[in-house]
């Protein structure tokens, strides 16, 4: 009796063990047998045009010659800059909501911060079109062009169209301020109290605690953070489409024009009636694939890092 | 005696027992409430510079809360008050004008679980001492070296002074933390339940350095253990249920209790 219902036990684990290792494994297969079929579409394009494909800022779909230099710019460009403004909003925000907020007051801003990730990105990107590209234009623009006398350096250079690289910057940092803000709250709360108490303790004040013993106990943490808005940056697409005026140049000015990887994919894919126009933007979805399978690996890599250093 | 303290202190003298010398710590008819529950009742007592002082009672007894009281942690815990007096030198830590973060470096405190920052030994050490001041390269080593020294430390870690303190054994990792807080040239150190993670050895090297510590410094030490208690300090109090029981010589205290609750306590009938 007792050996029976044993066997039947380690049938029913094995059956489960199969299902949930075949489950486990589907996932990874799904990534490997994507990732091969946009190099093979991919492949005609890259085989035609070579290094030229990544470095070269033509891209001319009647005369057939393809290079998507602007946009690999555009996305990292655009990417970067919203990181920049994004960064030192988000973790401040987490650190007031995590270390100075009233009670009363953490749980509402906590929630309506979190809300700006439900905002659909077309919403982003008509609010953006109507609202923050006249601002940028109207105010922001001249203000750094003209008032700052900044007009003369070559990131504030050139007339002010309102769609530009510095809208989609903006625009992505306001997105990916969500994502970086509540991972960074959420580990500077699960700091230890005994290192607040140890900080304290040896006559910190509130803020040389927060910067001294807070912030680097949980520096992995919030660096992954960053990481992760960085990936969404990289690929998000309609907001950015809409404001960033999708033009393929290379401009130092923030206030061109520019592309990214991912417009140009959005704006495209439907008019390419020819087969090496589509290679070509399954080309740039490739190399997109590729960025931001890097920046991950190095993501992970650079939190190991952090973490060694913090606990070995 | 309210009136002979503030003379005291004018002529430079602290009081307490008449004892010379600073870091004297005089409670008197301290309370503190956590919200409405009343942690302590009309604490009195005076703690002595270069001596150790042991706190005792069974859980809950109040003796954390106390010792917290002298640097302020609890500051930061809302609803959390005292009332009466715990004079540091003549002057009262409670004073809401007072400077807290000076007073947190006048009195320095070891926690009952190490809690070493996770970088290096000698950032740890070095992590009060750049607090306030902007000490040269030079004067930090010196400074570290010194606490590291004072805390019977230098020798196992000198030749790894970048290495990750978390890397410490629990008891060298405990030695840190005191370091740590010497570093800032403390006049009081306060201690709370420092070895209760540790293994009989470690506990040894901490009594060991209590004793060489208290040469110049006020020691006051929460235990469970009593034999340690007896071992490292030279008064001993009795709180229980909030209130101070009983405190004297602490060879008095173990062999000829007063009250009947502390010779309970002390043969084991309660606790």
């Amino acid at each position: 009796m007792a050996s029976t219902s044993l066997h039947g036990a380690s049938v029913g684990d094995r059956i489960f063990r199969l299902a949930t290792t075949a489950f486990a494994l589907s996932i990874p297969l799904l990534l490997v047998l994507l990732a091969i079929d946009v190099a093979a579409a991919a492949w005609p394009a890259l085989k035609t045009f070579g290094v030229a494909f990544l470095t070269s800022s033509r891209w001319d779909a009647v005369d057939g010659v393809f290079g998507a230099a602007p946009a690999i710019y555009g996305t990292i460009v655009s990417s970067v800059l919203a990181l920049l403004i994004a960064t030192p909003l988000a973790v401040g925000v987490a650190i007031f909501l995590s270390e100075f907020a009233p009670a009363w007051l953490r749980q509402p801003v906590a929630f309506l911060v979190d809300l700006l990730a439900a905002i659909p990105s077309v919403v982003y990107g008509l609010w953006g079109i109507f609202v923050l590209v006249p601002f940028l234009r109207e105010r922001v623009m001249p203000l750094l062009a003209d008032r700052l006398h900044l007009g003369g350096t070559p990131l504030f250079s050139g007339p002010a169209y309102g769609p530009s690289m510095l809208a989609a910057a903006v625009i992505l940092a306001i997105m990916v301020l969500p994502y970086i803000s509540s991972v960074t709250r959420e580990v500077l709360m699960a700091v230890p109290r005994s290192q607040r108490e140890a900080a304290l303790a040896l006559g910190a004040t509130r803020w040389e605690m927060i910067w001294g013993a807070v912030l680097p106990y949980a520096s992995s943490g919030v660096l992954g953070s960053i990481i992760l808005g960085l990936g969404r940056a990289l690929g998000e697409t309609m907001a950015v489409t809409m404001v960033i005026g999708n033009r393929h140049e290379i401009s130092s000015s923030l206030f061109a024009p520019g592309y990214t990887m991912a417009s140009l994919i959005a704006n495209e894919f439907s008019e390419a009636t020819n087969d090496l126009h589509l290679s070509a933007l399954m080309a740039v979805g490739a190399v997109l694939l590729a960025i931001t399978l890097v920046v991950n690996v190095l993501a992970r890599w650079l939190v190991w890092r952090v973490q060694r250093q913090g606990q070995a | 005696m309210t009136a002979a303290v503030t003379m005291d202190l004018e002529a430079g003298t602290a009081p307490g027992g008449g004892v010379t010398g600073t870091g004297a710590l005089t409670v008197e008819n301290f309370s503190f409430w956590y919200g409405p529950t009343q942690a302590l009742f009309d604490i009195s007592i005076d703690l002595d510079p270069q001596a150790v002082t042991a706190l005792i009672g069974p859980s809950g007894c109040g003796k954390s809360t106390f010792i917290r009281s002298i640097n302020r942690m609890h500051d930061l815990l809302p609803g959390a008050r005292g009332a009466g007096r715990i004079l540091l030198d003549g002057e009262d830590v409670l004073d809401r004008g007072l400077d807290v973060v000076h007073l947190r470096q006048r009195v320095g405190m070891v926690f009952q679980r190490s809690n070493p920052f996770p970088k290096s030994i000698y950032d740890n050490v070095a992590w009060g001492p750049r607090l306030n001041r902007r000490p040269s390269r030079r004067e930090l080593d010196d400074v570290v070296e010194h606490a590291l020294r004072r805390a019977a430390l230098w020798d196992e870690v000198k030749d790894r002074l970048r290495e990750n303190a978390t890397g410490l054994s629990g008891g060298q990792q405990q030695r840190l933390c005191i370091a740590r807080a010497l570093a800032n040239e403390p006049e009081v150190l306060l201690l709370d339940e420092p070895c209760s993670a540790l293994d009989p050895i470690a506990t040894q090297r901490i009594e060991e350095l209590l004793w060489e510590l208290k040469k110049d410094l006020t020691i006051v030490i929460v235990t469970h253990n009593l034999q340690q208690a007896a071992r490292v300090s030279d008064r001993t109090a009795f709180f229980y249920l909030g209130r101070l029981v009983e405190h004297g010589p602490t060879d008095q205290l173990f062999t000829a209790p007063r009250e009947e609750r502390t010779e309970a306590y002390i043969t084991g009938r309660f606790g």
